[in-house]
């Protein structure tokens, strides 16, 4: 008896497991310099643009896979939820949408990895969330985390994408930049490493809190960085912004970031200072470690 | 009076501004200057003062009370270098182990060109951190417009206090109807949605206490009254409690 006559064989190209990508023309434009990029070339590259290497947003999950050690990453608060707190109108449908936009619960995936072998708590927003606003759940996942990494000894590594608070958890928004900085705070005083990384765009009151927090702060290039939205600053001083305000390379001039690292090296530079801060995986002695002016 | 008229009220021109607070509450205010960093931000005044026999940090944000006054003070939007002068006195107050009283009153943080380039954001950052482990007490009063950002960096204390007609909201109810609505006239259902009014910020746990408004004597004689009374426990408590009392103050959000 043939076995495979009990098997159809694929019909179509759906079923043949579907045509490549390219095979099949789809290509994204960089909105910088405009170049039409097949799909796959784009995802090979970490969507970072192949002629002129611009950046492009990308989703919590695919920046987990391109960081983190197969298989190590351990979701932590999956299931927290955003409500409606206020009443507030439209809320509940943009919340909808959100869900539908990023297939996240909120703005923020938060758990624990291995980075190069490197055991770290890491935390990363979600652009296709309401562009990265940060709720309440926002703040709950992150302070959680913050508090998961002290009791653990463990290093926090963060990425932020955010256009600052959500307005439609009015006040208790707001709330949350307190929140995220004292956790950060009691994780710094437990002498632990904290890793930001500012990636397009960080305004707002993620800027005026965490991100801003870290021992080490990295940036992603031609990142926007800054406190208030470029619209507002023109507003306010009616006057057109010069080239290059309020980008990552704008910020490390005027100090404020430590290094800009392109989306390909980011995983060896931060497992380098995950190692720097791991004196034990260094191998330097207990004597070594106790050394100094005590 | 909806919550649009108390944003209003908030924002009056007749309204006393930070300076009054410590005029009419301290005795023997000597102001200090600068962040020993960049410059003097005229928005943020502190220095030192006594509450009856206890000295105290004193800090309020000054909008100015006629119109060269408020050029001068930027109506009340701080620069980076304010909130580091604010840093710089909170950490004197924590080395001689003074309370620090804050008077917050503010649209909100600049938003300028040289704010940016000098870090209004890491400066917030810094004061949130800093506050939330500083070892004295820290009372922060909201007197007029708590806006955003630039508010909460004066305002992470072990008790927060607002006066009857003051406000705090985390955006503008101006900036939330433009971009929710784009339509600038929906400011009054902005206001209502925010939840941003005194009673409002009391029954969601964001204050402790409101402040009547009958008339401002009596608001700066309750409030030195207010200050007498809850000063002395604070200072009285052991300091890891006071800082654990501080961090669930928070987290409960």
């Amino acid at each position: 008896m043939n076995l495979m006559g009990l098997f159809r064989s694929p019909q179509n190209e759906l079923e043949k497991g579907g045509k490549e990508a390219e095979d099949a023309g789809i290509r994204s434009a960089c909105p910088r310099c405009g170049v039409q990029l097949p799909l796959s070339d784009l995802q090979e590259n970490m969507n970072v643009c192949t002629a002129c290497g611009y950046h492009f947003r990308v989703g919590p999950r695919e920046r987990i896979a391109y960081l983190t050690d197969e298989g190590s990453f351990y979701e932590l608060d999956g299931d927290l939820l955003s409500r409606d707190l206020l009443d507030f109108p439209a809320y509940d449908q943009k919340l909808r949408n959100a869900k539908l936009a990023s297939r996240e619960k909120d703005a923020v995936v938060t758990g624990a990895a291995h980075i190069l072998g490197h055991p770290c708590a890491l935390f990363v927003m979600d652009p296709n969330f309401m562009m990265g606003s940060m709720g309440t759940v926002v703040g709950e996942k992150i302070t959680r985390l913050f508090e998961f990494a002290t009791g653990t000894g463990a290093p926090v590594v963060g990425f932020t994408v955010s256009g600052g608070a959500r307005m439609q958890e009015g006040i208790h928004s707001l709330m949350q930049m307190a929140k995220t900085s004292a956790a950060v705070r009691r994780h710094s005083e437990a002498g632990l490493f904290y890793l930001t990384v500012l990636t397009d765009p960080t305004t707002g009151g993620v800027t005026a809190s965490f991100a801003m927090d870290g021992d080490v702060i990295m940036a992603e290039p031609g990142a926007t960085i800054g406190f208030a939205g470029a619209r507002v600053i023109e507003q306010t001083i009616r006057k057109k912004l010069p080239q290059g305000f309020q980008t990552a390379e704008f910020l490390l001039d005027h100090g404020f970031v430590d290094l800009i690292v392109p989306r390909a090296q980011q995983r060896e530079t931060i497992g380098r200072l995950l190692q720097l801060h791991d004196p034990g995986s260094i191998g330097m002695t207990e004597e070594e470690m106790g050394g100094g002016l005590e | 009076m909806s919550a649009y008229d108390k944003v209003m009220l908030a924002r009056s021109k007749g309204r006393p501004t930070g300076a009054a607070y410590i005029e009419n509450i301290f005795d023997g205010f000597v102001e200090l200057h600068g962040d020993r960093r960049f410059a003097d931000d005229p928005a943020i005044v502190g220095g030192l003062a006594l509450l009856g026999n206890i000295p105290v940090t004193v800090i309020a944000i000054e909008k100015g009370t006629d119109t060269k006054e408020r050029l001068r003070r930027n109506f009340g939007m701080p620069n980076p270098e304010g909130y580091r002068k604010a840093l710089r006195l909170m950490k004197q107050a924590e080395k001689f182990q003074r309370p620090v009283v804050c008077f917050v009153d503010t649209s909100g943080a600049y938003c300028g060109l040289g704010a940016e380039e000098r870090g209004q954001g890491q400066a917030i950052a810094e004061n949130l951190m800093e506050l939330s482990t500083l070892r004295t007490p820290v009372i922060s009063i909201l007197i007029g417009e708590g806006g955003s950002g630039g508010a909460l960096a004066l305002a992470l204390a072990d008790q927060v206090w607002i006066l009857e007609n003051a406000v705090y909201s985390v955006i503008s109810p101006e900036g939330c109807a433009s971009i929710l609505w784009k339509d600038s006239k929906k400011v009054k259902e902005a206001a209502e949605c925010l939840k941003l009014t005194a009673q409002d910020l009391e029954a969601n746990g964001v204050v402790e206490r409101v402040i009547p408004e009958e008339d401002f004597e009596s608001a700066f004689a309750q409030i030195k009254e207010l200050l007498a009374e809850a000063l002395p426990g604070l200072i009285a408590t052991p300091t890891e409690e006071l800082l654990e009392a501080r961090y669930q103050r928070f987290r409960k959000f």
